[in-house]
């Protein structure tokens, strides 16, 4: 049985932002064969949909799984208002997750609520990350003191300039590719920023993965409703489901619409 | 379980609770969840002829109660099933339908002839489907276009049995169910899915691309109630009530009004386990009711 439910005790709620919520809950069996870059679907009380959230973190020795999320909508506003003590019922661990290699130079591109999922990927990259964050303004900024804590090269981007960079995350990924080698890209974010991230990494032949959002139903892939347009080897194209064939694509493979 | 044995068209069924079509896939991703030989029967994913694409996303968009799919019968298309998905299922000590739809005439019949020489246990004909342009609901939401298909289907898959679902966009569910009787089905089950449409007001777009959907889940339930008992009451033939199904009560509900069997869908994506929770509790509630069989329930709802 690859998949879990289990009822996860919240142990520790903290507020990173106006809008951004962390969650770190006790988890004995989903923890086990999780993997960075996948995610939980949690129920939302009174709503028919769960949530997909990334994993942020996990630590299968204590038995922790941390999930950071931004309110979005309806289910996001009420997962957001529960506490420590109650139960998450969660679905975990889906999705087939980042394949890192930590001797490589990996540089990790992250957009808002994007970031998230990278903090656990490049934590055993410890010096050989370069973690690339951007953000609508320094109000929204998030993580970047526990990506450090990691010992990652952290450079920040805001749309407004209030802190780092007045600009583009992608641009600070040019910048980075320029100086020295490195042997691999992982992103997540907004789409805009994942099709800018591939082609900066795509035109210096770096393999780059991305990690994509859409809608979903079960989080399984069964209902086929999170469908991702991918080019096929032979030159066709197909709908993929980021549920169960991602979140986490070769971005050679995504068709960007 | 005996008390929840049924046997419909000489199919038999450990319990009641089907898999709907859609949301289940070919059962392999819940099968990694619970053995999902607990359940009675399966409905595969709808097949057409050849691989389908489906619609672009979102495909999906909540409701209250409920949500809009507008998935458009993507799949992988019968030859693939046959070759892939039936073999394996057939090790799951589950009953197998094979919910098929199709484009043109010429469509169902091929599809039917193959899943006729195929080891599945039952047909379901997909002639609701509201989200593909062409075929799907236009051959269902009216009489001689359900008939005829139904008919034609039924030349073509002679040998196994025939459930024809049915759309509830329509003026007379009824006057349908009776239609696809006459032509030759051996059951019917209802409800697909009820159109519906929702706009983001930020952006001034529908939230599916597809601009509309199926609605489905607990939101529709008393609207299935309603057209599984007025079907019980036109035709023959047995009733498979779907639409909204969430809990146990809801299933001996559905059975009142006229179901022999249900089939679960949309509860899933809430709870992956809840058609099993709706196995227990029907058995449970027979149990400290001393009904024998729960077929002993159906279509005994007593009209005022």
């Amino acid at each position: 049985m690859k998949y879990t439910r289990e009822l996860c005790p919240i142990i520790k709620k903290e507020q990173l932002n106006k809008t951004t919520f962390s969650f770190t809950v006790k988890s004995e069996k989903a923890v086990q064969s999780m993997k960075a870059g996948q995610f939980a679907n949690i129920l939302v009380e009174g709503k028919t949909l769960r949530r997909p959230i990334s994993v942020c973190g996990f630590s299968r020795e204590e038995g922790l799984i941390r999930f950071v999320f931004e309110i979005r909508g309806e289910g996001t506003e009420i997962m957001s208002g529960m506490e420590e003590g109650e139960r998450m019922d969660i679905l975990a661990p889906l999705g087939n997750g980042f394949d890192i290699n930590p001797n490589e130079k990996a540089v990790f591109v992250g957009g808002g609520i994007g970031v998230p999922p990278l903090l656990g990927a490049s934590a055993p990259y410890g010096g050989n990350a370069t973690v690339l964050l951007g953000f609508r303004n320094a109000g929204a900024a998030i993580l970047s003191d526990e990506f450090r804590g990691n010992g990652a090269d952290v450079r920040i981007a805001t749309d407004d300039g209030s802190l780092g960079h007045h600009g583009f995350v992608t641009q600070l990924l040019a910048q980075r590719l320029d100086e020295s080698p490195c042997d691999a890209v992982y992103a997540c974010g907004p789409k805009p920023m994942l099709k800018l991230t591939a082609a900066e990494a795509e035109k210096r032949g770096i393999k780059c993965m991305v990690s994509l959002e859409e809608r979903m139903g079960c989080g399984v892939g069964a209902c086929l409703v999170c469908a991702c347009k991918t080019r096929t080897p032979d030159g066709g194209e197909k709908y993929l489901h980021v549920c169960k064939n991602g979140p986490v694509f070769d971005s050679r493979e995504v068709i960007w619409e | 379980m005996s008390r929840l044995n049924v046997n419909i068209c000489g199919v038999e069924f450990k319990n009641p609770v089907i898999a709907a079509s859609g949301t289940y896939g070919f059962g392999r991703e819940y099968n990694e969840f619970y053995p999902i030989s607990k359940l009675g029967g399966i409905s595969s994913k709808g097949m057409t002829i050849r691989e389908k694409a489906g619609n672009p996303p979102p495909r999906i968009a909540e409701t209250p109660s409920g949500i809009l799919n507008s998935v458009g019968l993507q799949n992988p298309g019968v030859d693939h099933f046959i070759s892939e998905d039936l073999p394996w299922l057939r090790q799951q000590d589950i009953v197998v339908i094979a919910n098929i739809a199709g484009a043109t005439e010429e469509d169902y019949a091929a599809i039917a002839e193959k899943i006729s020489a195929s080891d599945v246990d039952m047909v379901e004909l997909n002639i609701s489907c509201p989200n593909v342009k062409a075929g799907g609901a236009a051959f269902g939401t009216s009489c001689a276009g359900a008939e005829n298909i139904t008919a034609l289907v039924r030349k073509h898959c002679p040998n196994k049995p025939l459930i024809v679902k049915l759309s509830p966009n329509v003026t007379s569910i009824s006057d349908i169910a009776m239609a696809v009787e006459a032509a030759g089905a051996d059951a019917v089950s209802l409800i697909n899915t009820l159109l519906g449409m929702r706009i983001d007001i930020r952006t001034r777009r529908p939230i599916l691309r597809n601009n509309k959907g199926g609605m489905s889940g607990a939101a529709v339930f008393p609207i299935a109630v309603r057209m599984v008992n007025e079907v019980y009451n036109a035709v023959k033939i047995p009733v498979i009530g779907l639409g909204g199904i969430c809990g146990w009560k809801d299933a001996i509900e559905m059975t009142l009004a006229g179901a022999s069997a249900i089939q679960v869908g949309t509860a899933m994506f809430t709870d992956p386990y809840a058609p099993l929770k709706i196995i227990d509790g029907m058995d449970s509630y027979l149990a400290e009711n001393g009904i024998e069989n729960i077929s002993e329930l159906v279509g005994q709802v007593e009209l005022w």
